[in-house]
């Protein structure tokens, strides 16, 4: 086991070096020059090269790169060509926003869909399984911002009881007006994201139930909730979670759309509005740290499958085949 | 992209992803009245919510701030030696007054006595010559800075005395300074904090969220009429239309949505105002290159194009018809729709006598966002109907600031053109619309160094209605300026001049 994450974190070392050459790389490709963002119409030529010597984009590329990767070993992401701030504080105050916005929409998602999808398992050859399987097919096929705008509608507009979009300004110190804030996307990002889990926590249990092991423990004299318990839960566990890790992963790259939805101050607002100025600091800093929190994901996902199935660990500690 | 407001003389658009609008013009004279107050009570204590699009990126304005560092802390946090009304009046402020020498190159003012820095420090003279040098300085962002060229020398004889001598005579100085704040010289951090002398101190700024002004206690002038003032950043406007729905915000400053005016017009807890623009819709031809190097054909493009109905398509009965460059709160307005009217068969006459009897075709270079491309879509159908072929290519403003702005590399372009007083550009034959005409850069040069606002006038005028006649550009429309506010807030701007809000006026209640 420690071998295996040894070899797990320098896997992350190196996935995270190639990310940082590929991100740099990218976004050099882009037509346009950073400089222009900071211009108006009236700046003279000696603005615009003095723009462009500010930022560092009159430097050749290879100069560039060693400054970024020497910023990222000192845990430093630079400053951003338009504001001229510091990168790494804005990203930590946007992930006050999307980190909690991201769990929370991921436990609302799987305390739904777990029980849902099972459900819709055991009744699965009945209307209400149909129904279920139904219903979850279509919330795949809408898209989070139209959800988003038909909760606003109806919850905010109509009702008047969710505030329509924003977050306090004073964030977390005042914990209830941010919760409160916050519900509306939750809610949107839970019910998409809980739609396909329901799909996938279904087939898994289909599996499980279908299973000779199932089958065996019952004849062994297991009740049928005792066999589910003991031996289903864990078996069907294991595919749910890789898929968890995914969607988690998703929701945390896919953040911008609903934060702009409901105006708010996350990662992925701030990722939409640095690639339009061409902020390349910004845009390389926050998909860094996503690149990061999603090798991240992957791995404690991939533990938390060794942990629960011991044939996957039992292979890796061989020098399996992962 | 940010939005900078840019220098007077020679004011000039934005090109700006989240788009200036309307938001950014310089002001200038022309009137419009203050959003009048129900004159009841009102509680002095009220935190006002302000909806805004326009996000300051720091709060440097020298330090590339943009367009929203204006809106938020022009005449609330920082003041200038001038302010610049809603209605486009110059008026003392900081400046005491001021004497011209004779010759028109030296200008003297005096310090208001009493002012305080909201850091505790008394405002001095020096602190005017480190707020003018900043705008001057080699690394400025500001996009002012070239009006200041002008500026030969700064002297400080005592504290409460400042004298500037210019290098030219230049009337549009004492406008100029209005759009200078005049800060601390010892402060620092400015990209973060600040140290004004306004009405309001900067609370708290929460990027990508809300900024926050709270009633200066030590202001030198009549305090703020409100204890608290919020603006909070949308990144969309149906956003912002649905927190001045839902009473997240009081007032919303620039109205970008107008499809959405509907339900605030028709709600007795609304009121919707309409302000005076400086923002000019162009159809702008590169004047240097066939077949627009023809006036012939600039005046029959210009003829065949409905501009009513353009208008009316976008912003439904807002805006207004222009007919060319100066928008009506620029003191040297005419009305000169007249000049190039709509008129197919007139159009069709001028193609024939240019040798384009048969039309031709174009590439319209057309920014990304909005109004733009349903713009260049009404032009493209409005001049088929002459049988000018028009190919529409969408560019995002970034490729549109290389390709046209810099290499002037187009045939014609749309562009929205945001700030006051900006016609002067044509008297620049390097701009990027190459409008070359020896008499309207003469008179343009003479207006600057007029000896009173009359002969700047007059001169103005003449280079309006020669740029009319000759169609250097088809100017589609102006926008409107809407201000949306809930019915119990009173003594909001109305025109936005400059991208400027000032808030200390705001009643609640």
């Amino acid at each position: 086991m420690l071998s295996y994450l040894l070899r797990r974190l320098v896997f992350l070392a190196g996935s995270l070096f190639l990310a940082s050459v590929v991100l740099f790389l990218l976004l050099r490709l882009l037509p346009g020059d950073p400089a222009n963002s900071l211009l108006s119409v009236g700046a003279s030529p000696e603005q615009i090269e003095a723009a462009r010597h500010a930022i560092g984009s009159d430097r050749p590329l290879p100069e560039q790169f060693a400054h970024w990767l020497h910023q990222l070993v000192t845990f430093d992401l630079g400053d951003s060509f338009v504001s001229t701030l510091p990168v790494g504080p804005e990203i930590t105050s946007r992930l006050n926003v999307t980190v909690p916005l991201t769990l929370l929409a991921f436990v609302l998602a799987v305390v739904v869909a777990v029980p849902v999808g099972y459900a819709a398992a055991l009744r699965a050859h009945t209307r209400f399984g149909t129904l279920i399987s139904g219903v979850s097919q279509l919330g795949i096929a809408v898209p989070v911002f139209w959800v988003g705008m038909i909760l606003i509608t109806v919850f905010a507009l109509r009702l008047g009881v969710l505030p329509a979009g924003g977050f306090p300004q004073d964030g977390w110190e005042r914990p209830g007006e941010a919760l409160n804030s916050l519900a509306l996307p939750v809610i949107t990002v839970a019910l998409v994201m809980s739609a396909s889990l329901i799909r996938y926590v279904r087939s898994a249990a289909l599996d499980v139930l279908g299973s000779d092991y199932l089958r065996t423990a019952r004849a062994l004299g297991s009740s049928f909730t005792r066999a589910m318990w003991r031996h289903g839960l864990r078996n069907g566990a294991v595919p749910v979670i890789s898929v968890l890790g995914v969607e988690l992963a998703t929701t945390l790259l896919g953040a911008v759309v609903v934060e702009t939805v409901f105006a708010l101050p996350g990662l992925g607002s701030l990722l939409a509005q640095a690639v339009a100025q061409h902020d390349y600091p910004v845009v390389q800093g926050v998909l860094f740290v996503s690149t990061f929190a999603v090798l991240v994901i992957g791995f404690l996902s991939d533990l938390a499958q060794r942990l629960i199935d011991p044939r996957l660990r039992g292979r890796l500690s061989s020098g399996g085949t992962r | 992209m940010r939005t900078k407001s840019v220098p007077l003389l020679g004011g000039a658009l934005l090109v700006s992803l989240s788009l200036a609008l309307t938001a950014c013009g310089s002001g200038s004279g022309g009137g419009s009245k203050d959003a009048s107050g129900s004159s009841g009570s009102y509680d002095k204590n009220a935190t006002i919510g302000i909806g805004s699009l326009y996000e300051p990126q720091n709060l440097d304005n020298t330090g590339g701030g943009g367009q929203g560092v204006t809106e938020a802390l022009n005449g609330n946090v920082y003041e200038g030696l001038f302010r610049l009304t809603d209605t486009g009046k110059v008026e003392n402020l900081l400046a005491k007054d001021y004497k011209v020498g004779p010759d028109g190159l030296t200008y003297t003012f005096t310090l208001r006595k009493g002012v305080k820095f909201h850091s505790g420090k008394t405002l001095t003279s020096a602190d005017v010559k480190y707020s003018i040098e900043k705008v001057m300085a080699e690394d400025s962002q500001s996009a002012r800075k070239s009006s200041f060229d002008v500026v030969k020398s700064i002297a400080t004889p005592d504290a409460d005395t400042v004298e500037v001598t210019l290098s030219a005579k230049s009337i549009s100085f004492v406008y100029n300074l209005s759009y200078i704040w005049i800060i601390n010289a010892d402060a620092k951090n400015l990209k973060t904090s600040e140290d004004g002398t306004g009405p309001y101190r900067l609370d708290k700024w929460t990027r990508g969220s809300a900024l926050s002004l709270a009633r200066f206690p030590g202001y030198w002038g009549t305090p703020a009429t409100n204890q608290k003032v919020v603006f909070h950043y949308y990144k969309d406007a149906t956003a912002l239309n649905n927190a001045l729905i839902t009473n997240a915000v009081d007032v919303v400053t620039s109205e970008q949505s107008p499809d959405a005016l509907d339900q605030f017009e028709n709600n007795p807890n609304y009121k919707v105002n309409d302000g005076n623009s400086t923002t000019k819709l162009l159809l702008a031809f590169n004047d240097r290159v066939k077949p627009f190097n023809d006036v012939k054909v600039r005046k029959a493009v210009t003829s065949a194009i409905d501009n009513k109905k353009l208008l009316q398509s976008v912003w439904g009965d807002h805006g207004t018809l222009i007919g060319s460059m100066v928008p009506p709160t620029d003191p040297w307005y005419e009305d000169l729709t007249k000049v190039n009217p709509y008129d197919v068969a007139l159009a069709k006459k001028e193609l024939a006598e240019a040798g384009y009897a048969k039309g031709f075709g174009f590439t319209l270079d057309t920014p990304n966002y909005d109004p733009h491309p349903t713009a260049a879509t009404f032009i493209k159908s409005e001049l088929a109907k002459v049988g000018i072929d028009v190919k529409i290519n969408i560019i995002t403003p970034d490729e549109w600031y290389t390709k046209v702005y810099k290499n002037h590399d187009f045939s014609a372009t749309l562009q929205e053109h945001v700030n006051d007083r900006d016609i002067v550009w044509y008297g620049n034959p390097d701009f990027y619309w190459g409008y070359d005409n020896k008499q309207v850069t003469a008179w343009v040069k003479q207006a600057e160094e007029s000896d009173t606002t009359e002969r700047q006038t007059a001169l103005l005028k003449k280079v309006n209605t020669k740029i009319a006649e000759d169609a250097a550009s088809d100017w589609l429309y102006l926008y409107p300026q809407i201000v949306v506010a809930g019915s119990k807030l009173s003594g909001y701007p109305l025109n936005g001049l400059n991208s400027q809000f000032y808030a200390y006026g705001i009643k609640k209640g």
